[in-house]
């Protein structure tokens, strides 16, 4: 295989915490991702999932060159993107695109439909005026609606129809790439299978690569090749979604799987549900070693808060998991 | 809140009606609604006609603001001159249209000229944020200390005393706070994903103001300026009470009333007429401002 | 003995400018004392503004409470006085609400809220009140009580703010608690564990539940009976068992149906053709036609009311009531 789409090599973003009106100076770091490494091939669905405060959003972010990472290098088909600069960085953005969360904040509501996806369109690309209408109209039917929209406010529209139209701007600059940061969240769950299925529908016509970040394993399972779990800025488990899903690897993962509220009666899942206890700790703080290890179910101390586990296979080497008694679990 | 409180029908756009209605439609049949709006905005219409095309049509008719008529001096009003007239028998009618030309003049370009630096100014510093943030809002706080008085003196002294001078010392304090405003305004909206959006599409900055930001904090900046109108027209009569505004035999609303108070116990419709003009303007602008917070609360337009 | 509440007929609209949407629409149901009740819908269903309309905090206007009653304890809810109101509401009914960061006052300090209801309901000395507010922290498992109560509510995480809204709330030992999708807005990981207190709370109390939410998944496993509302109205009530196992309308089945745990991976998630109807206009028939795959011709056209087809099991799909049509 030759080399991939993607790939992120060790990425870190840290903000720093300032004190101070004029002297300002840094009291703390939040590390929000802390060295993630992953690599994507073209046209595959990752799912990224983690708890609020674990930094999904944030390295879809820095992936996306919206945020400026601290250390690492992420490398879109072989083009370093973090040493890309000003306009450089502008017209690269043609290649990655971003599906926000919340319908009702990610779309301009003085603008109209035809304003917003025109003005997307010819961000990089020099299209005739007359030309315009119908690469508007195109772009529409490809997300599921009708053309007639087109002179309407974002406000006229439900929200999952305000989600089809931020996807429609997503692909007004045919990107390689997509981010869609909780693209269902907010939506209802009948419209959020609506979504999903137009996610992956585009997804594989488009030949798309997608990083589809969620809270929701069992939202992101369906929709993935892969799924990484992020906890406090690292991927503590990365494997084929099928299998992640039915046979988690890491203790953190177990529990997320577990707390899947399930609506059937008497299938079982009750007798081996994991709740933690604790809040997620805070990435301002985080514990020593594994960091999941003050709410891990399985904790060996002192080995779990003084070594840093690395992502390691059990058997199949496709699923890897940060966990140093991943062998004594299983 | 909950979400059944901020309930919405999920109303699907229909076929009948595929043209949309923007935020600026919908603020517009909500401010329709608001009759002391509407009043207020009619009598300020009236008020411009009257002090223009009226001030014309009574030049025309031979009535002038400085025309003197010494034996007549002070009269009470009459048929023949409706307000009656000065001390100096100057038709009060014209001169209260002549001093309103001034004042609303005052007040709208004033505004304006603080509209536009504030709008920019607040708008630039708030999306640029971090370091070039922090300057230049130092740079309105140590304008801010400067004292108005001192300021409109050493302008006049400088430059002599041109209305227009007014003008841009009153619009030159004005936008401080104007742009404060739009600063706090822009720092919430560069939260909201939209903005976000614009950057990943690969946006201009100057574009992302301009057609982001501008158009989506106009709503409070317009109802301030409707706010700052009346506030300006005060500050013109103040400068003029201190002799530094407007000079006679040109007049405004401001001098007029100065004129008028001080004979008051003489002839008290030197008084009333010309701060009656002036109450009205400023209730209409207040009402008008009042009904443009409401109509253009965005809030308001999800009910 | 008549049941803790008795909702009959609850009509609750909004009177806006684009017309009067009727986001409660004649909504009939009874709770026994400790029991648990779920009221599952999507945002629109009037799934809330049914518990609010109880609680008669409806914003009013543009709410208004049309008809309908509300018995708790011989009092209707709906019509008595704002002084016998204030006596149940925040005493015998208490309520927690989806958000806990925005649910709590920023400058008051968590001991202020937590023991306010007591020195309002009760005749309770300070002391006495904030030694209560303590016994309750450490029941809704907020660890060093003592000196948590000190502080102020952004010292809290999510999760342990959303506990001290159960701790306010039960504070009172309530008759009835409503809880308005409680965990929605918190971690997956800490959802559970706020469940599992509400359970154990409710165990301790013997009080009854209602819980509202937009998941099936949620509600399942922890109430006795669930009301499933769309576009207003209840168009099946039954027990969780029933709900599932012999589900009775359609829109409960495409509900579980669309899910996305429950699909086998790689195949298109099954989706609901359409969109909810517009409740700002007169809907003849059943509300959910348009959508239903199973509709019929008159479907559309005649009244449908909520009818028992099993004991204790009811629904409004006409075809169901008429043909036993089988889901």
């Amino acid at each position: 295989m030759s080399n991939p789409f993607l790939e992120l090599q060790n990425v870190k973003t840290h903000f720093p915490i300032e004190r101070g009106m004029i002297f300002r100076k840094q009291v703390g770091t939040v590390k929000a991702v802390d060295g993630v490494s992953l690599s994507l091939r073209k046209g595959e669905i990752l799912g990224l999932v983690g708890e609020s405060g674990c930094g999904k959003s944030t390295l879809g972010r820095t992936i996306l060159q919206l945020i400026p990472p601290t250390d690492g290098t992420v490398i879109l088909e072989g083009k370093n993107l973090n040493r890309l600069k000003g306009d450089e960085l502008r017209y690269a953005r043609a290649d990655f695109q971003m599906i926000f969360q919340d319908p009702y904040a990610s779309l301009n509501p003085r603008m109209t439909v035809y304003d917003t996806l025109a003005e997307a369109i010819s961000t990089h690309k020099n299209v005739p005026t007359g030309e315009m209408p119908k690469r508007v109209s195109a772009l529409l039917e490809k997300v599921g609606m009708s053309p007639r929209f087109i002179r309407k406010y974002p406000h006229e529209f439900s929200g999952g129809q305000r989600q089809r139209i931020a996807i429609a701007r997503a692909l007004a600059v045919e990107p390689k790439l997509i981010v869609a940061d909780e693209p269902v969240s907010a939506l209802d769950v009948s419209i959020q299978a609506q979504i999903i299925n137009l996610l992956g529908k585009l997804s594989r016509e488009m030949q798309l690569t997608l990083i589809f970040i969620s809270h929701d394993l069992s939202v992101v399972k369906h929709i993935s090749d892969r799924i990484a779990v992020m906890y406090l800025g690292r991927i503590v488990e990365l494997g084929p979604a099928a299998q992640v899903f039915d046979r988690p690897l890491h203790p953190y993962t177990k529990a997320l799987v577990s707390a899947i509220p399930t609506a059937d009666l008497g299938i079982g899942g009750k007798s081996k549900r994991i709740i933690l206890s604790g809040d997620p700790p805070s990435p301002i703080n985080p514990p020593s070693g594994c960091p999941f290890h003050p709410r891990c179910p399985f904790c060996d101390l002192p080995r779990c808060a003084t070594i840093v586990p690395k992502l390691e296979p059990l058997d199949d080497p496709a699923q890897t998991a940060a966990c140093i008694r991943l062998k004594e679990i299983h | 809140m909950a979400e059944g409180i901020t309930i919405q029908p999920e109303s699907a756009p229909n076929a009948a009606q595929d043209q949309g209605a923007s935020l600026w439609k919908d603020s517009w049949h909500r401010l329709k609604k608001n009759r002391m709006a509407v009043v207020g905005g009619i009598i300020l219409i009236l008020l411009f006609l009257a002090c223009t095309v009226g001030l014309l049509l009574a030049n025309l008719l031979g009535y002038s603001h400085e025309s003197q008529n010494l034996i007549l001096g002070s009269a009470a009003p009459s048929w023949q001159h409706w307000m009656g007239t000065d001390i100096l028998g100057r038709d009060l009618f014209v001169r209260v249209l002549y001093g309103g030309r001034i004042s609303l003049m005052v007040g709208i370009c004033a505004t304006a000229v603080s509209l536009i630096i504030g709008v920019l100014y607040g708008a630039v510093s708030g999306f640029l944020g971090g370091k070039v943030d922090s300057v230049m809002m130092r740079i309105v706080d140590i304008m801010y200390a400067l004292p108005f008085t001192i300021f409109v003196i050493l302008l006049m002294v400088v430059f002599g005393k041109k209305l227009i001078l007014i003008f841009l010392a009153i619009g030159a304090v004005e936008w401080l706070t104007m742009a404060r405003i739009v600063r706090g305004q822009v720092m919430s909206l560069k939260r909201q994903e939209f903005i976000e959006a614009a950057q990943a599409l690969g946006l201009r900055k100057r574009r992302i103001i301009l057609r982001h930001i501008i158009p989506n904090i106009l709503g409070p900046v317009i109802v301030y300026a409707t706010l700052t109108v009346p506030g300006v027209m005060l500050l013109e009569s103040f400068i003029s009470f201190l002799g530094l505004g407007v000079q006679a035999p040109a007049t405004s609303w401001g001098v007029l009333i100065d004129e008028g108070a001080k004979a008051m116990e003489q002839f008290p419709w030197l008084l009333i007429f010309p701060a009656g003009a002036l109450s009205l303007a400023l209730f209409s602008l207040n009402f008008l401002g009042d009904g443009l917070r409401d109509a253009l609360d965005v809030r308001a337009s999800k009910d | 003995m008549p049941p803790l509440l008795q909702v009959e007929n609850l009509h609750t609209s909004f009177h806006t400018r684009h017309g009067i949407v009727r986001a409660v629409h004649d909504v009939s149901f009874d709770l026994e004392k400790g029991e648990t009740l779920g009221i599952v819908g999507e945002s629109g269903s009037g799934k809330s503004v049914t518990c609010y309309s109880i609680m008669r905090l409806i914003p009013q206007p543009p709410g208004r409470i049309e008809k309908g009653r509300a018995m708790f304890g011989g009092v209707d809810l709906l019509s008595c006085s704002e002084e016998q109101l204030r006596k149940i509401r925040g005493k015998r009914i208490s309520m927690i609400f989806q958000d806990p960061m925005t649910s709590l006052n920023p400058y008051l300090k968590v001991e202020d809220q937590l023991i306010e209801p007591l020195l309002i309901h009760e005749e309770i000395s300070h002391a006495a009140a904030v030694k209560r507010g303590i016994e309750m922290l450490d029941a809704v498992g907020v660890p060093a009580s003592a000196e948590r109560i000190k502080q102020y509510p952004h010292q809290f995480s999510g999760g342990m703010r959303q506990r001290v809204m159960i701790a306010m709330a039960l504070i009172t030992k309530p008759d009835l608690l409503i809880a308005d999708e409680p965990t929605t807005a918190l971690d997956v990981t800490v959802q559970a564990q706020i469940l599992d207190l509400i359970k154990k709370m409710q165990k301790e109390l013997g009080m009854a539940v209602i819980l509202i939410s937009h998941d099936l998944g949620v509600v399942s496993g922890f109430c006795d009976r669930v009301n499933v509302m769309y576009a207003g109205r209840v168009v099946e009530s039954g027990t969780m068992h029933d709900l599932f196992q012999r589900t009775k309308h359609p829109y409960t089945r495409a509900l579980h149906k669309s899910r996305p745990v429950f699909q086998p991976k790689g195949t298109e998630l099954y989706t609901i053709p359409g969109m909810p109807p517009d409740v700002s206009k007169q809907i003849v028939g059943c509300p959910f036609a348009p959508r239903c795959e199973f509709a019929v011709d008159y479907c559309t056209r005649e009244p449908v009311l909520l009818k028992e087809v099993e004991p204790k099991h009811t629904t409004a799909c006409l075809r169901v009531q008429k043909e036993g049509l089988k889901l």
